[in-house]
């Protein structure tokens, strides 16, 4: 496939998804005294097309998977995934952000490590932090939080399964 | 037919050099590494929700704290993630003393970590010239900022601390000491025998590994994957100079993705860094250091703004990469989640590791840079009888392999 520009990406999605992408938008920013521009992309999908969405990227090159975010927003819990695409070509990089909304009552998201492997450790990371159950994870147990934090108490979470009492307890 | 039987090797977790200490669990058959499993999360420090108690200012500081080596790294991508947000336009001038402070860092962290290298196989001398030469470098930091360590030069939007003519001959000064001496440090490491019997063949990252697992920084680049986002992405003043990316066969004419490699890219980079801040000092642009100096302003600007972003740089680990959300209704950012370079080569690790002896263990996993001397405490299970092997002990056998190979 030949290099795709950051519209042309959005369009690559668009065409195939239709109005499961949405609010798609590219941040054009630049930087020193030649103004170089880069280019980040953000776009949200629906969770049904979620492991055919990360397929459809993968087509356009192996991409670099850097984190997963999380975002507490009340009755939903976003993910955010963060890959780049075109390292390696000087000034090309595009990075694409792509968020993906799972309900509260069903919290439950598909892993891509047998796509690509490096996700784990942040697949680990969502399941504790956030409570979200990632189905197909080759590994289930906990990463970060060993020791003494209790289960059920998620530490991204601003709902009742948040820190807070967790904190205020802390030097009882 | 005898049943071949495996025992248990836990190494780690903690030694004051680590920024994210790891406790890794070996599966050993004789002296052969068979399996390998890592914790990590000794020392979660809840940073990312200590900043969401907190206005984008104060995070800075924060942010600097997350690792005492590269200190410069956070506070600059939690800038340009809040800078993106906030459509803040960062003076070309800051633009450029960012890239010289993000330089600095690079040269002292790549020789500390030499250092740390030659340490871990029994080459203290070396690690010692290695130190010896670094010093030079964190004089000169502290000449431009005040402070060795934490320098406290970022702010949202811009500097806080300029970089003036006056200052050029102290700077270069301490740059030609580097043109000078890296020599030595460079051929100590490429064409000592010993150096290339130990860290040759050993620890292989294979380049679709380090692909698959997302591997960042040298580490990646040693197995031959282009990618170091000064190059890819324009940033800071590094869209205007002249830079490219560092790959072993640069020197070697080949790639092996082994603990050789790692330690010829790294010091590519340093020479490389040198140069760069050279560019930059050449180029160095007239004009503000901060797009708004007044921060009660800026925090105020900054409560009202609403929206997501990323900021990434170039960490001398590999890529860093902070998200950022703000509200709109708080001053402290609604979400912030931060990503270390190691956390994306932690994975890495386990293809390095399998298959290599136990006294390759302290080398193998420094390859990385995470200074794995966190072998503080090892215990050895073997026939139910449990043998604590410590740190002096571990490192006593990797200096016997060293010393096999030297005779």
């Amino acid at each position: 496939m030949k290099n795709l520009s950051s519209e042309e990406i959005v369009q690559y999605f668009n065409d195939k998804f239709k109005e499961k992408i949405k609010d798609a938008r590219i941040e054009k920013r630049s930087a020193g005294s030649k103004k170089k521009e880069f280019f980040n992309i953000w776009f949200k999908i629906d969770k049904s097309i979620f492991k055919e969405a990360i397929n459809h990227l993968c087509e356009i090159q192996f991409p670099h998977f850097a984190v997963i975010s999380g975002n507490d927003i009340g009755e939903n819990i976003e993910l955010v995934y963060h890959f780049s695409v075109y390292y390696g070509v000087r000034l090309k990089e595009i990075s694409i952000n792509i968020s993906v909304e799972v309900p509260k009552s069903n919290l439950k998201i598909e892993s891509i490590c047998d796509i690509i492997p490096g996700a784990l450790i942040s697949e680990r990371e969502i399941q504790e932090m956030l409570g979200v159950t990632v189905e197909g994870i080759p590994d289930n147990r906990r990463i970060f939080l060993i020791g003494n934090i209790p289960e059920g108490v998620y530490p991204w979470r601003k709902d009742e399964k948040g820190p807070q009492k967790l904190v205020r307890d802390m030097y009882e | 037919m005898s049943e071949k039987t495996t025992y248990t090797l836990p190494i780690g977790p903690i030694h004051p050099a680590l920024k994210e200490p790891v406790a890794f669990e070996f599966e050993i058959e004789g002296e052969k590494i068979v399996g390998v499993d890592l914790k990590v999360g000794h020392v979660h420090r809840a940073i990312e929700w200590i900043g969401t108690q907190r206005n984008p200012i104060q995070i800075i500081y924060l942010a600097e704290r997350i690792c005492g080596i590269c200190n410069i790294c956070h506070p600059l991508a939690f800038s340009r993630a809040v800078e993106n947000i906030a459509n803040i336009e960062v003076p070309e001038r800051a633009e450029y003393i960012r890239t010289i402070m993000a330089e600095l860092e690079r040269i002292h962290s790549h020789i500390l970590w030499a250092g740390v290298a030659a340490h871990e196989i029994g080459f203290d001398t070396v690690l010692h010239l290695s130190w010896a030469v670094r010093e030079k470098v964190l004089d000169l930091i502290e000449y431009l900022t005040g402070n060795r360590i934490t320098k406290a030069v970022f702010t949202i939007g811009g500097v806080r601390r300029d970089i003036t003519k006056d200052q050029y001959p102290t700077i270069n000064k301490a740059l030609n000491y580097y043109k000078e001496n890296l020599g030595v440090l460079v051929n100590t490491f490429l064409d000592d025998k010993t150096i290339q019997m130990r860290s040759k063949n050993c620890g292989i990252l294979t380049e679709e590994d380090a692909l698959k697992l997302c591997a960042v920084g040298p580490t990646t680049r040693a197995s031959g994957i282009k990618k170091d986002v000064r190059v890819d992405q324009a940033y800071c003043a590094y869209g205007d100079l002249d830079i490219k990316v560092m790959t072993p066969d640069i020197v070697t004419g080949e790639v092996n993705g082994d603990v050789y490699d790692r330690i010829v890219v790294r010091l590519l980079e340093v020479e490389q860094s040198v140069d760069l801040i050279e560019q930059c000092l050449d180029k160095l642009p007239s004009g503000d250091l901060v797009a708004e100096p007044k921060i009660p302003k800026l925090l105020a600007t900054l409560k009202k703004t609403e929206g997501e972003g990323i900021g990434r740089a170039e960490a001398p680990r590999g890529e860093v990469i902070h998200y950022v959300k703000l509200d709109g209704k708080n001053e402290a950012p609604y979400t912030w989640k931060v990503r270390a370079p190691t956390y994306n080569n932690l994975l890495a690790w386990i293809p390095m590791l399998m298959g290599e002896q136990i006294a390759d263990i302290p080398i193998v996993a420094a390859s990385t840079d995470p200074c794995m001397s966190c072998t503080n405490r090892v215990t050895v299970i073997r026939n139910n009888k449990k043998e604590i092997l410590d740190n002096e002990e571990l490192h006593r056998l990797s200096i016997e392999k060293t010393r096999r190979f030297a005779r």
